[in-house]
């Protein structure tokens, strides 16, 4: 059996095992690492998004062999509850979500598009989220917290 | 876990489990939740009374720290519904909000009130916390009266110290006075279980005007965990010695396994099939080698049946199908003979399609099933019944089922959060292991109960002048119920309809819930047959607002219909047929919110490739009444429509929360507006063939409105009713009446997609 090593939230691992499981059943089920959620297996909701070398990449349909040797960022390594992302800081303030379980695709998602784009128009923020789900209906609650985030960062 | 700003509601209840388990149990408790459940139970065990509606115990306990808990027996499914029940347990003991910690739908320490249901959360379920409560501070109030040696009159109590009011000094805690001991203490049960289960004791809850807590606005205690990722979904449960399964269910509607190849699945080391009866899943220790044999197994299925009409023949095949049941409200009036006098009838007949709930994530449950006894972790919004049914399955009596509820990945009903936990009890029984199963895309989608498929036809007589005369309407479609909308009963469940367990399809839908007042008026419902008894992708049951969208899609567009046919603005319309004064304020204040200008629909000018029109709705749902005026752009190229702008008018009596009321409603229309825009159920005559985001498209972010105003009436004087199932009724009628006034066209078939509205307009 093959042998991927990569680094999660700054940690060294190694997984073993099949070459070709996606990222995601490394990361929840290996490493209990349960941020990232399974949502789909198709790449078509987000719930799984990690930042790959600070990209964000669905982990449900990226084989794991695929990230050897590279930086994975979870949830947890994007910010914590002592030292939050200031997204997440305006995501808790604008009280984001109902059920919650899309909550890591939208931070992911958008702390990767923000970094680039800090002065996106409503226009190009609401494009750069398309592909991400929440089926509790929380989005204009999602763009309060943007909204937030880029005042606080202008 | 640390207290800081960002995460003190998580550290409370972290310090709630160290009291409670002792340190030793901490770091187990804190770090696994999921746990605290059995171990609070084994914790309260020592000398609390036995779980009962009529011990006081049972609902409220007084910790030596002075905090308090609350057991409730429905659960919050991200509305805020347990901060709401701290609100209103603080305020009866006159104890600070952030001392009341609430614990859910666990079937060890909470009693069986229904589960989250209809929107009761408030509504019933709170009412008994709150007598308790009020009992609670009452027995504590005469426990210091004579400890003081003062009168309980001379008695006030501040944060759960009490104190004379003749002499400050005076004073003992509820701590001192109660603090880890038990009241043991009896409340009158009212022999309800469920929803309407209720208790009183001695002492009078509080009246509004004395509200302190209740009223105002106090955030969720979930969402910072969340937002970090640490709060646990049921998703993240994992017990010693777990399998992982995933059933794998038919590709062709009605049949089932005839010849499984076990060894299709050999490359899959330590994965194995399971197969009893019409059952059939693999199982494996990691999750990827279930997900794997899975995809592997190999399976010959008996003769496909098609047992569905094709997806374009559907509402034919409504119409033309014998009615199983027909029952209608007490008719007012003559309705018939109305008819014979009118100048004028006018007619129209709507269209709405299956639904899915499509939860974010498949269904997931946990059970471990022991030959004495067994422990089931699941998402389900009604553990108790979940627990029940697994109890049934598996030949246990109910009290030696623990079912521990831990938030699922969305719930709006009877999703497949249930099925779930029936499937993951079988598998443990079968295979003497604690068993997690979690579906893939197309579990959530193809196979989750639907909400119905229904025809509504509308008529209604008018007079020369146009008045009203008569109106009826009556809804056609399939059972809301076909199976139940909780999992009590194993047989109504995909598992014990594959083991063989005999079937009857539930009845029932429902009629349109207004005040117009008509002089004669018939409201009735018809159901026609299930399209297939047995483990039927399309098996219609709860999802949120139950037919609520449906019925009310037609009912109010068919008002502005009537208001068109008599030449008169949409809301003066309204307003002149209303009867109860708190209908006509929702509908004025959600029109004088929106800056409402009269006139007749639709727009003269409807020149140019972007339309703008604006349409309201009205409705009733379980005391709540509402309005809502949505404010559209429609792409005549395209066929896009954008629900630019809402304005919602809101009644549920008595405000608990009014932070945690403007989300609910926020996020209940924007649900509503995917249903209204996009969703629908596709299938073939063998097989659903919505089974993934493609294929089941729901709103996105570019298609969420840019404003939601929220206009809150607060009756103090009238009891609280629910606010999680109200909104999405009134959004899909608000908007095809918008889209008429916009472009002069009316969308009767809902969901109005972008190819419909395309057809629709060059048909015009």
């Amino acid at each position: 059996m093959a042998k991927t090593q990569f680094i999660v939230d700054g940690k060294r691992v190694a997984i073993d095992g099949d070459p070709q499981m996606p990222l995601l059943y490394a990361l929840r089920d290996d490493l209990k690492m349960k941020n990232p959620k399974f949502g789909c297996g198709l790449a078509q909701c987000g719930a799984c998004t990690v930042h790959l070398n600070g990209e964000p990449v669905r982990s449900c349909v990226l084989p794991v062999a695929g990230v050897q040797g590279q930086q994975v960022t979870t949830l947890s390594g994007l910010g914590t509850a002592d030292k939050p992302h200031p997204l997440q800081t305006a995501f808790v303030e604008e009280h984001v979500s109902q059920c919650g379980y899309c909550l890591n695709g939208w931070v992911m998602t958008t702390a990767a598009f923000l970094k680039k784009n800090p002065k996106a128009t409503d226009s190009q923020i609401r494009d750069a989220l398309a592909g991400l789900k929440c089926r509790c209906g929380a989005h204009v609650a999602i763009m309060r917290a943007i909204k937030r985030v880029q005042a606080q960062m202008a | 876990m640390k207290a800081t700003a960002m995460n003190d509601h998580t550290s409370v209840s972290a310090s709630r489990r160290e009291f409670l388990l002792g340190s030793g149990a901490l770091v187990v408790a804190a770090s696994t939740p999921w746990a605290s459940g059995t171990a609070h139970a084994q914790a309260g065990a020592a000398g609390k009374p036995a779980l009962a509606p009529g011990e006081l115990d049972s609902w409220v306990a007084i910790h030596p720290d002075g905090r308090a808990t609350a057991y409730f027996g429905k659960v919050d499914l991200g509305q805020g519904l347990d901060v709401a029940i701290a609100q209103i347990v603080a305020e009866e003991l006159d104890l600070e909000f952030d001392k009341v910690h609430v614990i859910m739908g666990d079937t060890a320490t909470c009693l069986n009130q229904g589960g989250a249901s209809s929107a009761l959360g408030i509504q019933t379920g709170a009412k008994p916390l709150r007598n308790a409560a009020a009992e609670a501070r009452r027995i504590l109030l005469d426990m210091a009266s004579r400890q003081l040696g003062t009168a309980a009159d001379r008695l006030a109590v501040a944060d759960g110290v009490i104190s004379s009011l003749d002499d400050r000094s005076r004073a003992v805690s509820y701590a001192e006075l109660i603090g880890g001991k038990y009241f043991n203490s009896k409340v009158e049960w009212n022999k309800q279980v469920g929803n309407q289960m209720d208790v009183k004791g001695v002492a009078k809850p509080k009246q509004p005007s004395e509200y302190k807590v209740v009223g105002k606005s106090f955030p969720r205690r979930d969402v910072a965990a969340k937002v970090f990722g640490t709060h646990p979904f049921v998703t993240e449960v994992s017990v010693p010695g777990m399998l992982h399964a995933r059933v794998i269910r038919t590709p062709h509607a009605g049949s089932v396994p005839h010849q499984v190849d076990v060894g299709s699945i050999a490359a899959v080391a330590g994965a194995r099939v399971i197969h009893e009866k019409n059952f059939l899943a693999v199982v494996a220790d990691k999750e990827w080698d279930a997900v794997r044999a899975a995809q592997l197994l190999k399976v010959r299925w008996s003769e496909p049946k098609n047992p569905f009409p094709s997806f374009e023949k559907v509402y034919d095949h409504i119409r033309s199908a014998p009615t199983v049941t027909r029952e209608q409200s007490p008719p007012k009036g003559d309705v018939a003979a109305a008819f014979k006098d009118a100048a004028r009838v006018v007619e129209a007949e709507y269209e709405w399609p299956f639904q899915s709930h499509a939860s974010m994530g498949p269904g997931c449950a946990v059970v471990d099933a022991r030959p004495d006894r067994a422990t089931l972790w699941t998402g389900t919004q009604k553990p108790h019944y979940a627990r029940d049914g697994v109890a049934r399955l598996l030949g246990l009596p109910p009290e030696k089922v623990h079912g521990i509820w831990v938030i699922g990945p969305g719930s709006y009903g009877r999703n497949d959060a249930g099925d779930a936990a029936l499937d993951a009890a079988l598998l443990s029984k079968l295979t003497g292991r604690p068993v997690r199963v979690q579906g893939m895309r197309h579990d959530g989608t193809a196979w989750d109960p639907k909400a119905p498929a229904s025809i509504h036809r509308a008529r209604a007589a008018l007079d020369a002048s146009g008045k009203v005369l008569a109106y009826e309407f009556v809804s056609r479609g399939f059972s809301r119920v076909e199976i139940e909308s909780n999992e009590s009963k194993p047989s109504e469940s995909l598992a014990g309809m594959e083991l063989g367990l005999p079937v009857k399809p539930g009845i029932g839908f429902g009629t349109p819930a207004e005040s117009y007042g008509f002089d004669h008026k018939l409201l009735a419902w018809e159901v026609v047959p299930a399209l297939l008894e047995r483990s039927s992708p399309l098996r219609t049951s709860h999802m949120r607002d139950p037919v609520g969208l449906q019925i009310h899609f037609a009912s109010e567009q068919f008002m502005d219909e009537l208001a068109a046919a008599a030449g008169e603005d949409p809301v003066a319309f309204r307003l002149k047929y209303l009867t109860g004064a708190r209908d006509k304020a929702v509908v004025q204040a959600a029109a004088d919110k929106a800056g409402w200008q009269p006139r007749t629909s639709p727009q003269r000018d409807r020149s140019g490739d972007l339309l703008r029109g604006r349409g309201i709705a009205y409705a009733q749902r379980g005391g709540t009444i509402l309005a809502v005026v949505a404010e559209i752009e429609v792409e005549r190229k395209t066929g896009r429509i954008w629900g630019r702008k809402f304005t919602v008018a809101h009644d549920c009596g008595l405000i608990v929360n009014p932070l945690g009321l403007r989300n609910t409603i926020e996020s209940g229309l924007v649900q509503a507006m995917s249903r209204t825009l996009f969703e629908e159920v596709r299938f073939d005559p063998g097989m659903v063939t919505s089974v993934d985001w493609p294929s089941y498209p729901i709103l996105e972010m570019k298609d969420a409105p840019e404003t939601i105003d929220v206009v809150l009436i607060n009756r103090p004087e009238v009891a609280p009713t629910g606010a999680g199932e109200a909104t999405p009724r009134v959004v899909p009628a608000a908007m095809a009446n918008a889209f008429f006034d916009a472009t002069g066209v009316r969308l009767r078939r809902a969901p109005m997609s972008p190819q419909r509205v395309k057809a629709a307009l060059a048909a015009a």
